[in-house]
């Protein structure tokens, strides 16, 4: 029997050991912080991302090492998508020296862009966040490629003209933005309104409360009453099973609803069951487990048992947007170490990476990701890229694609862009000038 | 008769005045409204039309969305008392506030959708689902209350909390969060619609809608009947009063609370299925159950009959309200109306509709 001495002694030792361990440092690999949730109220969404944003790592750990031979250290912070609880996630990863940060919460990277700067973190906001962050003059260390949600509300427009048939016939329709009462939710009603003034059709804005996401009998009603033509879904976690099932609900033509990528969960389809079909959503890659790198995927994470997620789930939509997200944090330290020609790259390093980042069509093909996505180019001015997407369509079990790829109207959104990044830079009185170098390629 | 009984009885005529006032002033609003609008001096594009006339004239013009929206509101409402119900059983037994309702819909609806998952017949993994539910009510009154007897009011609300979060890292070890689809056809619950033309337009009753609405009155109509008139609800009303009390008369609490907790546990499966079946099967349901505060604000926290008056004045009026004045407030209202509501309401009857008017005498 121990005695309790014994029991002082060994946890003493404990403490001693554990305070003396070294902390992960830069030498035993480049650490990849990612904030994910997987609980809460939008575990929904959140957790095939976290699945394929985490596997994808493991895979390149697995199958090549990590990247030029440096292992990543993937460590998940849960955020619930709770601001708060997220910025604690960053204060608590930021001391280990991460290269980039995910804050994947559009409020939470609202919080996050003045930070990093001071940080020296890059923050990869894919597809999300704040859209005049993608004026790299004045956001040098916030990127959110492959495009921003300005980007993606002129490509619905873009397409409801296409099959409107010309964008004059567009003048006197009405276009409804069913979204998110939170700042994700309202980041596209600048340019629908710019839109609806260009093309003459009449806008009707939806906010859906988070407390009411799962009661949206009051809108949906509305949308009746205001005879809307088509719908644009600024949606997230449960409010857009919700929607669609609500579509279905008060006759709305399903295939007149169109989700931003985020409303494009096989789980938000699924639940409309076989009447959600034609449920259309943007979309800027593939879903499916045919690519080389998704077969990897199986055979390194799962077959060996490291995985945490569901098998059957590899390959879904939103898994396949968190393996897109991964693979561009992957190119991103693999060009800083281009760039820089370190191994171990820091976060300053991993920001010239995102600065000189392209991904051709050969590119992909070589990560294994064959016509899984299309280019991505970025450049110092320009941190989005401004990149094409397309239309998926759900057919009763599965999304697939619906159109050919769609160019955002660059030659509208960058202007907005671009004030809207004067104005925040003017808001926040001391907003630092850039005075990063550019590697070149702009 | 006392002065103490007069003075009450004044309190009681002010009030009634107080309400009569209410009714006076929203009359002559529509009178002065009317001859406005008649004279001229309200027209369209004025903030006070869009305000006082222009909701009705919609309603006028479209009778067909009133009536969809007088649906909808009964259909949310009789949902709401539903969820209501759950509190106010708790709250009567032990007098709690039992935060844990929330989490216990959506641990309902999960273990539900989870047993089926696994294999089980849709009706068999309901029956166990109820099971669990009582092993759940169970093991409440053992590892909670039981300890806890005569503790405090403020004490049980936190043990309450702490179930709250033992509850989603239980469910979350068990089920993960990923959403799952609700088993409604499996359970037989309708699906599809019943369109009917009126005045020109239509009303779409959703079958599913009306399925829940019968559920929820039959519930409630059990419920209400079964802590009425039994010798068991007799107990609970005892122990609401005094918990000492109580058990100087032999009541057993521990037999009354494992019956509260399963009965409020059924309330919340029900919930979860009607509610899932509306959206999905997430830990996000658990929002739902905000849904309730309006409607115990109003309908007081002891009353069956105030859930259901309650329910349904917050149902119907946050609908009506949202579809018509909604759009003059940027929409999305609904959330905070619900609570505008019922503290208008508090202002003429601070005890709530039904609740039970304390006098205390000095």
């Amino acid at each position: 029997m121990r005695t309790p001495t014994g029991w002082i002694f060994g946890t003493a030792l404990a403490v001693v050991l554990a305070a003396g361990a070294p902390p992960a440092t830069a030498e035993e690999g480049i650490y990849v912080p990612l904030l994910t949730y997987r609980t809460g109220n939008f575990a929904g969404s959140g957790t095939p991302i976290a699945n394929g944003m985490r596997d994808y790592l493991e895979m390149l750990n697995q199958r090549d090492g990590g990247i030029g031979g440096v292992k990543l250290i993937i460590e998940e912070c849960e955020t619930g998508y709770d601001t708060k609880k997220g910025v604690e996630c960053y204060e608590s990863t930021k001391g280990k020296n991460p290269v980039v940060h995910n804050p994947y919460s559009t409020g939470l990277t609202l919080q996050l862009i003045p930070r990093a700067s001071v940080d020296k973190i890059p923050l990869l906001t894919m597809a999300y966040g704040l859209s005049a962050a993608a004026d790299g003059r004045v956001f040098p260390w916030t990127f959110n490629p492959p495009l921003t949600y300005w980007d993606g509300a002129s490509v619905f427009v873009r397409f409801v003209a296409e099959k409107e048939g010309g964008v004059d016939k567009l003048k006197g329709k009405t276009i409804g933005l069913v979204h998110l009462d939170a700042p994700f939710g309202r980041e596209p009603i600048p340019v629908m309104e710019e839109l609806a003034k260009r093309y003459g059709f009449n806008l009707k804005l939806y906010p859906v409360p988070a407390q009411s996401m799962q009661d949206q009998a009051s809108t949906w009603l509305a949308i009746r009453r205001d005879r809307v033509d088509w719908i644009y879904n600024q949606g997230w976690g449960a409010m857009n099973p919700t929607a669609v099932k609500e579509a279905v609900r008060t006759n709305f033509p399903i295939d007149k609803l169109v989700g931003v990528w985020w409303a494009g969960g096989d789980d938000d389809a699924r639940a409309g069951g076989a009447d959600a079909k034609g449920y259309r959503t943007l979309s800027f890659h593939g879903a499916g487990t045919s690519y080389p790198a998704m077969q990897d995927i199986l055979k390194y994470v799962y077959d060996r048992n490291l995985a945490v997620g569901d098998r059957a789930k590899v390959g879904e939509n939103l898994y396949s947007r968190g393996v897109y997200n991964s693979a561009l944090i992957a190119e991103a330290i693999r060009t800083a170490q281009q760039v820089t020609g370190k191994k171990v790259v820091t976060g300053e390093d991993v920001r010239r990476g995102l600065e000189s980042m392209n991904i051709s069509d050969d590119r992909w093909k070589e990560m294994g990701f064959e016509g899984f996505a299309a280019p991505v180019n970025i450049s110092c001015d320009d941190h989005s890229g401004h990149n094409r997407v397309f239309i998926a369509q759900w057919d009763g079990s599965k999304f697939v694609r619906g159109s050919d790829y769609i160019e955002p109207m660059k030659d509208l959104v960058r202007p907005m862009i671009e004030s809207a990044a004067k104005d925040y830079a003017e808001k926040n009185a001391g907003w630092p000038k850039r005075t990063e170098a550019c590697d070149g390629r702009s | 008769m006392t002065s103490l009984d007069s003075a009450q009885g004044g309190v009681f005529n002010l009030k009634l005045g107080t309400g009569a006032w209410v009714l006076i002033g929203f009359a002559l609003v529509a009178v002065v409204t009317a001859l406005a609008v008649q004279a001229g001096a309200l027209t369209r594009g004025d903030a006070l039309y869009a305000v006082l006339v222009d909701p009705f004239v919609q309603m006028a013009d479209m009778p067909d969305l009133l009536i969809q929206t007088l649906w909808d509101g009964f259909v949310a409402g009789m949902l709401y008392a539903l969820i209501a119900l759950g509190f106010v059983l708790i709250f009567k037994a032990s007098g709690v506030f039992n935060f844990a309702q929330g989490i216990m819909v959506v641990f309902a609806a999960l273990t539900l959708v989870g047993l089926h998952e696994f294999g089980f017949n849709a009706w068999i993994a309901l029956a166990l689902t109820l099971g669990v539910m009582f092993a759940l009510a169970v093991a409440v009154e053992r590892v909670v209350l039981r300890p806890l007897v005569n503790q405090p009011d403020i004490i049980l609300f936190m043990a309450t909390i702490g179930l709250t979060y033992a509850l989603i890292g239980l469910g979350e070890f068990i089920f993960g969060g990923s959403p799952k689809v609700m088993i409604t056809e499996e359970l037989f619950l309708p699906r599809g619609s019943i369109d009917l033309k009126v005045f020109g337009g239509f009303v779409s009753l959703q079958k599913l809608d009306i399925a829940a609405a019968v559920i929820a009155f039959v519930m409630i109509a059990v419920l209400s009947a079964f802590f009425q008139y039994t010798r068991i609800g007799r107990a609970l009303r005892a122990v609401a009063d005094s918990h000492k009390a109580a058990l100087s008369v032999g009541i057993s609490l521990e037999q009354i609370w494992v019956i509260v907790w399963f009965t409020a546990g059924v309330v919340a499966l029900i919930t979860g299925i009607m509610w899932g079946a509306r959206s999905d099967v997430s830990f996000a349901l658990q929002i739902i159950a905000l849904k309730a505060l309006p409607v115990l604000i109003l309908g007081g926290f002891t009353s069956v009959p105030g859930a259901i008056v309650g329910g349904l004045i917050i149902g119907i009026g946050e609908k009506v309200g949202e579809f018509y004045w909604g759009p003059l407030l940027g929409k999305g209202i609904e959330a905070w109306l619900a609570y505008m509501i019922a503290l208008t309401f508090l202002l003429f009857r601070p005890q709530g509709l039904f609740g039970e008017k304390i006098i205390e005498r000095i």
